[in-house]
């Protein structure tokens, strides 16, 4: 009969290229990832030519979800806490110095201002499950999407001439001057797909009432066809 | 050192028994879980392409600026474009409704598509004169003739020109964003100058509902 060979203890495989490759990945994404951001919600956006960067250092962003509902963001951690305490002020909504930092803290707010510090306490995934059929009010006759734009734009110009003054002064002569434009509050539009229209026109109109004329649409880069 | 100075001491053959001295094995297990572990959180949580944004101007509600010679100016070569859910519709020039004093025949709505058959055709038909101009300037610009900023001021001028097609783009309650961003996406593909994004009539309204139900 023929013998067979019993595999003695465990076979041991060498790991060192499998450990090589999953650090390797490790360290690629760690440096070339940007984190995502815990938005309330999420909204597929339509496609278009459009090639222009998202302004990151000065931005107003109006999120309008599939049903409707306004969110509101802007960038900037004094600008946010400003703006905070001007339209708590003007709503005389008592907030804690937790929903501040809370407000702080997070991006995107999507409730009235009475019930801000309810949906300031709760967690992200709270907030996710929030029941509001609006988000922020914005109809005409009940406008509070207009007055944290209002807000937000005017701190917004303040600080970024701040941070250009201050850019400006850090930078070396030979570097090439900085654009102020770019300091500018930028107003971005994020509006998913398949919402109605009219809804975020009514946001639209909000802008324009502001006399924000210069709106940007969010949208996922395609290629430019030929034209002929 | 250790080694030589036993070798001198002991003598005997075939003495102490060591164990073999071969490669250190580690056992990688432990930091192999750790690297995937931080590769799957890596993976998950990062995002990479970055949105872009399309920006689109909107004219000032200002009620102090005249609107009057602007309106003269958009009927000569002029398209309205009125957009409902997934469907889009077109005419030229000035809006007629059915029986006005005028004396023009009525205004009939024309059905296209977002496709590139559908929309970008007529653009790129009617839209001619600055394509022929972006054509030439953007040979005159990979010859190095002239210079960016140039090219760049020279297709402002161009977009501006009375010949330029100048397009409005309406909305009726049932349009999605969707349809609306892609009618804007298309009228940049089609170097459109002039966009104006504005209420829909009422009479077009009608128009629209007429020809829907048909």
């Amino acid at each position: 009969m023929a013998e067979i060979n019993k595999p003695k203890g465990s076979p041991s495989i060498d790991m060192t290229p499998m450990v090589d490759l999953a650090f390797l990945l490790v360290t690629f994404f760690m440096l070339a990832a940007t984190f995502r951001t815990d938005e309330p919600v999420e909204v597929s956006i339509p496609s278009s030519i459009g090639d222009k960067e998202i302004p990151e250092k000065t931005l107003v962003l109006v999120t309008v979800d599939k049903g409707g509902r306004v969110f509101f963001s802007c960038t900037g951690e004094e600008v946010r806490k400003k703006v905070l305490t001007q339209m708590a002020a003007k709503y005389k909504v008592p907030l804690s110095e937790d929903n501040v930092k809370e407000f702080v803290r997070i991006t995107s707010i999507g409730c009235s201002m009475s019930q801000l510090p309810q949906y300031l306490s709760l967690d992200g995934e709270g907030r996710k499950k929030f029941p509001t059929e609006t988000g922020i009010p914005s109809d005409s006759l009940h406008n509070e999407l207009k007055d944290w734009i209002n807000f937000a734009n005017r701190e917004m110009l303040d600080y970024g001439k701040k941070m250009f003054e201050e850019e400006s002064a850090k930078q070396g002569k030979n570097a090439a001057p900085l654009k102020p434009d770019d300091y500018k509050p930028k107003f971005v539009l994020k509006a998913a797909m398949d919402a109605e229209y009219v809804r975020v026109k009514n946001v639209i109109e909000t802008f324009r009432d502001l006399n924000l004329n210069n709106l940007n649409f969010v949208t996922s880069q395609e290629a430019a066809p030929v034209v002929k | 050192m250790a080694e030589l100075a036993q070798d001198d001491g002991g003598g005997k053959k075939g003495g102490k028994k060591r164990p073999k001295k071969g490669p250190a094995r580690i056992d990688m297990t432990p930091m192999v879980d750790l690297g995937f572990l931080l590769l799957t959180f890596f993976v998950l949580t990062s995002t990479f392409a970055k949105p872009k944004v399309m920006s689109l101007v909107y004219p000032a509600k200002d009620p102090d600026i005249p609107e009057q010679p602007k309106q003269d100016q958009l009927v000569n070569n002029a398209i309205t474009f009125i957009v409902s859910d997934g469907r889009l519709f077109y005419y030229k020039g000035e809006f007629y409704p059915e029986g006005n004093t005028k004396g023009k025949p009525a205004t009939v709505l024309t059905e296209t598509d977002f496709g590139p058959t559908g929309i970008r055709k007529l653009l790129a038909d009617e839209n001619k004169f600055v394509l022929r101009k972006k054509t030439e300037l953007d040979g005159k610009l990979q010859r190095k003739q002239i210079s960016d900023s140039i090219y760049k001021k020279q297709m402002i001028e161009a977009k501006k020109d009375k010949e330029a097609l100048k397009v409005l783009v309406k909305t009726d309650m049932k349009a999605k964003t969707k349809n609306f961003i892609d009618v804007i996406d298309e009228l940049y593909i089609a170097s459109i100058g002039v966009i104006a994004p504005v209420d829909i009539m009422n009479s077009e309204q009608a128009l629209l509902d007429k020809t829907l139900n048909k």
